[in-house]
């Protein structure tokens, strides 16, 4: 196992005219091959702007994020597309993309100039569409399949990349209970397939509990990294919402309304 | 690949059509010309009448030389800016260029009576013309590129674009309040679009502005491609957002900017070209797409040429009014027969 990424002493949030506004600091959070990693905490608490902030898209405050033991500033943005891929929440413009055409654009970094695709990339491209189970999708466009089947076309485009690091912005928002298991299940055969790995940000708190190998829990007082089991023995997950009427049900791993 | 087969074949019709326009724009017109004839002299022979030699080399060729640069060079720089700026009914007037040059040249037409004598024939020359229209492009051009490096939201240099385009309109509006029929008339004629007058010296000047555009156009290829997914997404694999737009824009500029100058604004054929070549070619890849548009963009001006032309007839229309009578109801045909125009 090799840490693909680390963060020593980061500091998060943003600079304004009073003064740094910190949204979370002291973060040492490591990112290993090979490991599921989910991001949760309750809207507006930051998740984005650490996110963000360790895709090396906005500058940390104090501190450092580390890919591959060299600094993500000192990336050039080629050499980050080729150790870093993502999968975001936007829509995506209108265009007449296949499938295929969509997920081979993941070999952007690769290609030369005009973007030829070398027998390696569509090797690279068959592999991605296997990996993820739509080879039967490559000849549609992408506006003609469904949310959960975009979605893992997007996951396609992101491992056609060939990347050590995913970084998924809550993958499973737009899908219903069957397709989110179903997502979560895919990305966790491709962290033990491909030993890459995999960060997304989520709202579905116990289906990630099930399945992810670590999780990262953000609360306005700290920012905990550690495997399901751990966190629910420590009680991380009580502080997770401040509200007397949610309480985290230890045994069943799961919240309850009261 | 059914798809490469069917290129293919779009693609060795869309030449052959490109070659016989080519012919039928210099070989019909007031004077018809036989096909023959016009072959003979275009590969070095001499024509049967002096008369048609003279009309092929002095009249037909510049103007269809003009013609496809006009064409291949608007439709291009539509192309770059529907992918740009993520939006179908972009074309290279949204960023204002037209309207500066016409704001330039509104400045010498319309404003030559405040010029002392001898400044008021040369501004008042074609090159004055040309000169005055290149100028208001390019100050349009600076304008919005210095914007541009301020802004990062794509859509704001849109929106920048086209009220730098209402401001200019404005200013030229003004400037037909206070002046003469006679120049208003000139103002009008200018703003109808010619291709043909066009000396050999300005082809040239315009032939190397448009190759220049087209290069630039080519090899933004990839990073149009990546900007079909949007620009994050492009960030994310690699792609100089900051300098992949500013040299399609710059692309554009040149372009839009050299052939308003000498050919005058000519509408709908930016805007509506690309969405021919994507409807017939079913692809959003721009390998394909700049080719395809390219060609598309050639020919369909050459035919509005003949079509302008009047053959058989002794009057010609302006070209302008025939890119918009044929241009206006294809975009509306296309809209309504594709509802998710891409």
């Amino acid at each position: 196992m090799k840490t693909i990424l680390n963060t020593s002493n980061l500091s998060i949030g943003y600079k304004s005219r009073k003064g740094n506004v910190v949204i979370a600091q002291d973060l040492n959070l490591t990112f290993d091959s090979g490991k599921l990693i989910a991001l949760i905490g309750a809207n507006g608490i930051g998740k984005s702007t650490l996110l963000r902030t360790i895709t090396g898209i906005q500058s940390p405050l104090a501190g450092n994020v580390y890919l591959n033991d060299k600094s993500i500033s000192k990336y050039k943005p080629l050499d980050l597309a080729q150790n870093l891929s993502l999968v975001l929440t936007e829509k995506l413009p209108p265009s007449n993309l296949s499938v295929f055409e969509l997920v081979a654009l993941g070999r952007q970094p690769y290609t030369n100039w005009v973007g030829t695709l070398t027998p390696e990339d569509i090797v690279k491209v068959n592999e991605a569409l296997a990996l993820t189970q739509i080879e039967h999708l490559a000849s549609k466009r992408h506006f003609e399949i469904s949310d959960g089947q975009l979605q893992k076309v997007l996951i396609a485009r992101a491992l056609a990349q060939d990347t050590p690091l995913i970084i998924l912005d809550e993958p499973t928002t737009h899908l219903d209970l069957l397709h989110k298991v179903s997502l979560f299940k895919l990305l966790k055969k491709l962290t033990q397939e491909t030993q890459k790995c995999i960060l997304f940000s989520t709202h579905d708190i116990d289906l990630a509990i099930q399945l992810s190998d670590e999780m990262i829990i953000m609360t306005p007082e700290m920012v905990v990294q550690d495997e399901p089991c751990n966190l629910i023995s420590k009680g991380s997950f009580n502080a997770l919402f401040k509200d007397e009427h949610i309480v985290f049900d230890a045994e069943k791993g799961k919240f309850i309304v009261n | 690949m059914v798809n490469k087969k069917r290129n293919t074949i779009l693609f060795a019709t869309l030449a052959i059509g490109l070659l016989l326009m080519f012919f039928a724009s210099i070989s019909l017109g007031s004077v018809n010309i036989p096909f023959k004839e016009v072959y003979t002299s275009l590969t070095g022979g001499q024509a049967s009448k002096l008369t048609w030699e003279y009309i092929i080399i002095n009249y037909r060729l510049p103007k269809a030389i003009t013609a496809v640069l006009v064409g291949t060079g608007l439709s291009i720089s539509g192309l770059l800016m529907q992918t740009l700026f993520r939006n179908p009914l972009a074309g290279p007037y949204v960023l204002g260029l037209s309207s500066g040059a016409s704001l330039g040249v509104a400045f010498v037409i319309l404003g030559a009576g405040f010029l002392p004598s001898f400044l008021k024939i040369i501004a008042l020359s074609s090159y004055g013309i040309v000169l005055a229209s290149t100028l208001g492009s390019t100050l349009v051009l600076l304008l919005v590129l210095l914007v541009s490096q301020r802004l990062r939201d794509t859509m704001a240099i849109l929106i920048v674009g086209l009220m730098f385009g209402s401001f200019t309109t404005a200013i030229v509006s003004v400037l037909t309040y206070f002046s003469t029929a006679e120049q208003l008339q000139k103002f009008t004629f200018w703003s109808l679009g010619n291709l043909g007058n066009l000396s050999w010296k300005s082809i040239t000047v315009l032939a190397v502005s448009v190759v220049f555009g087209l290069v630039l156009s080519a090899g933004s290829i990839k990073p149009l491609n990546a900007l079909l997914l949007g620009e994050n997404y492009a960030k994310s694999m690699g792609l100089n957002i900051k300098k992949a737009r500013l040299i399609i824009i710059f692309a554009t500029s040149i372009l839009a900017g050299s052939i308003t100058a000498f050919a005058g604004p000519i509408a709908f054929i930016g805007l509506a070209v690309p969405h021919i070549a994507k409807l017939t070619f079913q692809t959003s890849n721009h390998m394909i797409l700049f080719w395809s548009t390219l060609l598309f963009g050639a020919v369909i001006v050459l035919f509005c040429d003949i079509v302008s032309q009047m053959p058989g007839f002794d009057v010609t229309l302006p070209i302008n009014a025939i890119t918009s009578i044929i241009g206006a109801p294809v975009v509306i045909w296309l809209l309504v027969r594709k509802r998710n125009l891409q």
